[in-house]
């Protein structure tokens, strides 16, 4: 750190006997940022240790390929809920990301006006509208009408969730990009569609993908909305139009049932979803170095 | 089931756990992202900020899981009764101590908002020029009289707006305090007593709802929560774009 130095030449500047009190003021008060920092961290890695201890006993091959079982009898998993949560997000991402993609595109290469800003801060409120909020707007479009869940409707209501920070990162990215990359492709005679498509596009590529990844990582672990848009099952199910199992619901439903092996079930549960969860963070974060070392 | 329906104890329940959580993450939050803008060696820094920014993304539902089976017990085996013991001629720490509480839901909603105050608050003062903190060193201040009376004042309000959006996060978050809060709806003075939340209410009942007029009042608290998330958020936003147009 820069300042070091600096901070060396304050310390000689102070006669040590004057200044003992703001001495230990200094070092009391680092010392407290420091411990906080790592305690933060220290606490959340101790959950992971936690359900890795607790997961890693029920998980197997049988636990993610079948569907469950009834109490008491043993065996059974959560394939049914991981192959739900994978056709409820899948759906939902054919939905957002092409809408996200088109509305950032549109602010960062033509938003310069009222309307622009406007549409920018109604979608970051809509990022931090609660989850349940949204299960609910969800409900009374798609369920209600129809007097039957479907994974349809989770579907809906996750893509409404992805929607603004795929419009915000999409943004972002593109504004990262040199003016001169545009400017050149327009020289060159590249039609506006051209430069955007051929051009802006493919360079913040890396960055547009993150995002794409940050908005898959969020939703897969979100729950509250599946309580009345997907709802759940106990068996396999493809037909987005009927209820489906999910697999974060079926760990709540779990964990707060009083049965001891659901218990175990939900620990592997989680450990599959934060296993997910992470592995789609962790490629978000390469992805997003490959920007740096190649956009620069 | 007489159809009479009434928000405040639910309402109680979301402000107060939720403030609680606040209380809890921003103190340490803050101090968390001092600490990894300012003053550690970078390596921890980087690693410090990446588990922290990792560990933001686990999904409520596990955070729910462990406050149930790992944090419940410990709020009422050792933490409810050295709180009592302390503290107990306060009304909030007397009663009976259940694991599932006010308090393990603040606990919970507090470990779940510290890495959005932390992450915010370390990306507010990196963000400020080296120049004026290394002017405070210059002028004699110790590094920490350089950063609360210099660098911090320049960022409040962002801290403010970061605080803002851990709170709205907090009000809103649904799986996780509906699993550790104890869904009791009554207004207890005791944090060791159940309560509950907007977001559980909704979550518990909705499939429950039988009548429309027992729906409607379910999806009306949903609309207040609505509103409320949305005047938080929408502040705390304000103020943090107010600041990065401002250029610090």
């Amino acid at each position: 750190m820069k300042a070091t130095g600096n901070a060396g030449l304050a310390a000689g500047r102070t006669v040590r006997g004057l200044s003992v009190g703001r001495h230990l003021n200094d070092l009391a008060w680092r010392a407290a940022a420091g411990i906080c920092a790592v305690g933060v961290a220290a606490v959340l890695l101790m959950i992971m240790g936690y359900i890795v201890r607790e997961g890693v006993g029920a998980l197997s091959f049988t636990f993610l390929t079948s569907a469950p079982h009834p109490v008491g009898v043993p065996g059974g998993g959560v394939g049914n809920g991981i192959a739900g949560t994978l056709i409820i997000v899948g759906i939902a991402a054919v939905m957002a990301f092409p809408i996200g993609i088109f509305v950032g595109v549109y602010l960062a290469v033509y938003g310069h006006g009222r309307i622009a800003d406007t549409i920018r801060f109604l979608s970051d409120v809509l990022a931090s509208v609660p989850s349940i909020a949204v299960g609910l707007f969800a409900y009374t479009l798609l369920v209600q009408p129809f007097r039957h869940f479907s994974a349809f409707s989770a579907s809906f209501a996750f893509a409404i969730l992805m929607m603004p920070l795929v419009i915000r990162t999409t943004e972002g990215s593109l504004r990262l990009l040199p003016p001169e990359l545009r400017e050149s492709a327009v020289a060159l005679g590249a039609s506006d569609y051209q430069v955007t498509t051929r051009c802006l596009l493919v360079a913040a590529r890396p960055g547009i993908v993150t995002g794409l990844l940050l908005a898959l990582a969020r939703v897969t672990g979100e729950t509250a909305p599946l309580l009345f848009t997907a709802f759940g099952s106990q068996f396999w199910q493809f037909n987005p139009s009927n209820p489906m199992a999910e697999l974060s619901l079926q760990i709540f439903t779990y964990a707060i049932s009083p049965y001891r092996d659901w218990h175990q079930q939900a620990w592997a549960g989680a450990l599959v979803l934060i296993l997910a969860v992470s592995a789609l963070g962790m490629i978000a974060r390469v992805v997003f170095r490959q920007r740096h070392s190649v956009g620069g | 089931m007489k159809g009479r329906f009434g928000a405040l104890a639910f309402i109680y329940g979301t402000v107060v756990s939720s403030a609680i959580a606040l209380a809890l993450a921003a103190g340490i939050g803050i101090l968390a992202g001092i600490y990894l803008a300012e003053f550690a060696p970078r390596r921890l820094a980087t690693t410090l900020g990446t588990l922290i920014e990792l560990l933001a993304a686990v999904p409520s539902v596990v955070y729910g899981l462990w406050g149930l089976f790992v944090l419940a017990p410990v709020v009422s085996g050792w933490i409810g009764p050295a709180l009592q013991g302390a503290l107990g001629f306060l009304p909030v720490f007397q009663g009976t101590i259940y694991g599932v509480n006010m308090l393990t839901a603040s606990l919970v909603l507090a470990l779940m908002i510290v890495p959005t105050v932390t992450a915010l608050t370390r990306d507010l003062i990196a963000a400020v020029p080296r120049r004026t903190s290394e002017a405070a060193l210059a002028l004699g201040a110790t590094r920490w009289e350089a950063m609360s009376r210099v660098v911090l004042p320049v960022v409040r309000p962002g801290v403010f707006g970061a605080c803002m959006l851990a709170l709205g996060r907090a009000l809103g978050e649904t799986i996780a305090t509906t699993m550790v809060i104890g869904n009791r709806p009554a207004i207890a003075a005791s944090l060791f007593a159940p309560g509950y939340t907007v977001a559980s209410v909704i979550a518990n009942e909705f499939t429950e709802a039988t009548t429309n007029l027992y729906l409607s009042a379910l999806i009306e608290l949903g609309l207040i929560l609505f509103v409320i998330s949305v005047i938080i958020n929408g502040a705390g936003r304000l103020l943090m774009r107010y600041l990065l147009r401002v250029g610090l």
